[in-house]
């Protein structure tokens, strides 16, 4: 389990977090969302005690992370996959980390293995890696204690689709073996297909916090057909309420895609578009953060 | 499993944590690993090495035959080991914020002064090593008078080696304190480097610097430990000097590391 509560960061006149409380449950992935900038990453690195905060506290697993006997076997972190030595080679990297963690020496291997690094590339100075494998030893590295707890920052950085689509299979499974996950990023889409709960920040605070269906699922279904008149009879007949969205000809239906798909169905209307409106929602108040960033970028 | 056991927690945990964390003696060995697991760290031991067998060779070629003695060959390596050993210091400390792995190392090890602490004791043994490989070139050396016609003389004052061990230990040690107070290679050896000599400099030109350079000035307060006698008042400062020049930029540099925004 992981609990931030009112961690702040301020340098100098700069407040970087401000007032950032939440809590990550065992079994789930918690998504930290936000805009480059938005304070991210200091509150992760407030959270693993590398940052001292001006105010609020932090526990793992119950304890401030700096209490942790041996943090490296109960929390994977990964905070910055670039932030390894290039002269070492992957296999070296870990094998460091093994040392100190007192975890046993064939885990490496094993670890290495698990991520998809190979013999060759493991033998490889981390100089010669592409971002995408240094994430992936990064997450090797976080995963060599056996941790019940992962704290990742922007980890699908510079991985490949097909390494996104791995990535989350892995964090889904540790989070279903009754792991917790707190991982960050700056694109909803990324974490919006394995995160169960979310946070969003913005300008150093929370703006939104809760489960992911409640934030994307909660105000409604998109829907669109090519005879849109026959659609909003359907919708009619079906009792649900129907609204025009935008320019692009579709509607907005304050029901689930369930009620929805079925009112079209009986009515016999083909359906060009149905989907859950609600990260619309979101997605328009990431916008706002980003654009109140850049405006603010400008103003300075 | 012996005894009773508790009911299994439903979410079985992946594996128990270790509770105890890394001991110093682990750490220490880490640090040592680390000293020597890049192609820069690598070939600094090995600089280090090649340059002490360098040296008795050269005595072996160009020294005057009564000189080519176990003692002669044994202090002169002593020279540029005692150059390069700093520099080792140095790096094991700033390394980690240059190439930004104090990321990783301080998450796995919070208590940041152990890993200080393990970076102290893998340095003082690479300096026991130094000492360690200018004897084992110096007794070569003296083998090998046997074909050029030296002294070839054994003797050596066990003070000597002491002394020799001193110096060299002292070295690296200031050359960590530096790296730690200054957090930053390029700037921690330029200051390692300059500053002392500046002294020396300043203390040979400057009259009323004459004398407190003698007892601040490593340069000088070092220069009497390469001989198998030292006075108690040589001693004395050395101790001074090494204060200055070890103790108070150690202690500076712990407080600054343990401090540090790590990102």
């Amino acid at each position: 389990m992981i609990a931030a509560e009112h961690l702040t960061k301020r340098y100098g006149r700069h407040t970087a977090v401000d007032d950032v409380s939440f809590r990550c449950e065992p079994g789930t992935v918690t998504g930290f969302l936000g805009p480059n900038g938005a304070g991210k990453s200091t509150t992760m690195r407030m959270i693993c005690g590398l940052t001292p905060p001006t105010a609020g506290t932090a526990t793992v697993a119950g304890r401030p992370y700096r209490g942790l006997p041996n943090p490296g076997r109960e929390v994977g972190v990964l905070l910055d996959a670039s932030a390894q030595h290039a002269g070492r080679t992957g296999r070296e990297v870990l094998t460091v980390a093994a040392a100190t963690m007192g975890v046993e020496r064939r885990k490496v291997a094993a670890a290495l293995d698990r991520v998809g690094l190979d013999g060759a590339a493991a033998r490889r100075r981390v100089r010669a890696y592409s971002l995408g494998m240094r994430q992936r030893l990064g997450l090797a590295h976080a995963l060599l204690g056996d941790p019940r707890i992962l704290i990742l920052d922007e980890p699908a950085n510079g991985l490949d689709p097909e390494g996104i689509f791995w990535m989350r299979g892995l964090l889904r499974d540790f989070a279903d073996r009754g792991g917790t996950v707190l991982l960050s990023s700056h694109l909803l889409r990324e974490v919006e297909a394995v995160a169960d709960r979310l946070v969003v920040i913005g300008g150093g605070r929370v703006v939104a916090q809760g489960g992911k269906d409640e934030l994307l699922g909660g105000t409604g279904t998109r829907v669109r057909a090519r005879d849109l008149p026959g659609l909003r009879r359907a919708l009619d007949t079906a009792g649900l309420a129907a609204a025009a969205s935008g320019t692009d000809g579709s509607l907005l239906v304050s029901a689930g895609p369930d009620a929805v798909g079925q009112a079209a169905a009986d009515a016999g209307i083909a359906l060009t578009e149905l989907r859950p409106a609600g990260d619309g929602g979101l997605e328009q108040l990431f916008l706002t953060l980003t654009t109140v960033d850049t405006a603010r970028e400008a103003v300075r | 499993m012996t005894g009773t056991t508790a009911a299994a927690p439903a979410v079985a945990p992946p594996a128990p944590p270790e509770v105890r964390g890394p001991s110093l003696l682990r750490l220490t060995g880490v640090e040592l690993r680390k000293l020597a697991d890049t192609r820069a760290g690598a070939w600094l031991l090995a600089t280090i090495a090649l340059i002490t067998v360098a040296l008795v060779v050269a005595q072996l070629i160009w020294a005057p035959d009564a000189d080519q003695t176990f003692a002669a060959f044994f202090v002169f390596s002593l020279l540029p080991t005692g150059f390069l050993l700093p520099v080792l210091g140095i790096l094991s400390v700033t390394g980690e914020w240059s190439q930004r792995t104090a990321l990783t190392t301080y998450a796995l090890v919070p208590r940041r002064e152990r890993v200080i602490a393990a970076k102290l004791v893998a340095v003082t043994l690479a300096a026991v090593a130094s000492i360690l490989t200018s004897l084992g070139a110096a007794a070569i050396g003296t083998l090998a008078t046997g074909f050029t016609g030296g002294a070839g003389d054994w003797r050596i004052e066990g003070s000597l080696v002491l002394h020799a061990l001193v110096i060299q230990v002292a070295n690296v040690l200031m050359g960590a304190a530096f790296g730690l107070l200054l957090l930053n290679t390029p700037l921690a050896i330029v200051g390692f480097l300059l500053l002392p000599t500046l002294w020396s400099v300043l203390g040979g030109l400057i009259r009323p610097l004459r004398g407190p350079a003698g007892w601040l000035d490593t340069g000088r307060t070092m220069e009497p430990f390469f001989t198998p006698d030292v006075t108690a008042g040589q001693w004395a400062r050395l101790g001074v000097s090494l204060l200055v020049w070890l103790v108070v930029p150690l202690l500076a540099g712990l407080l600054r590391t343990l401090r540090r925004e790590v990102a």
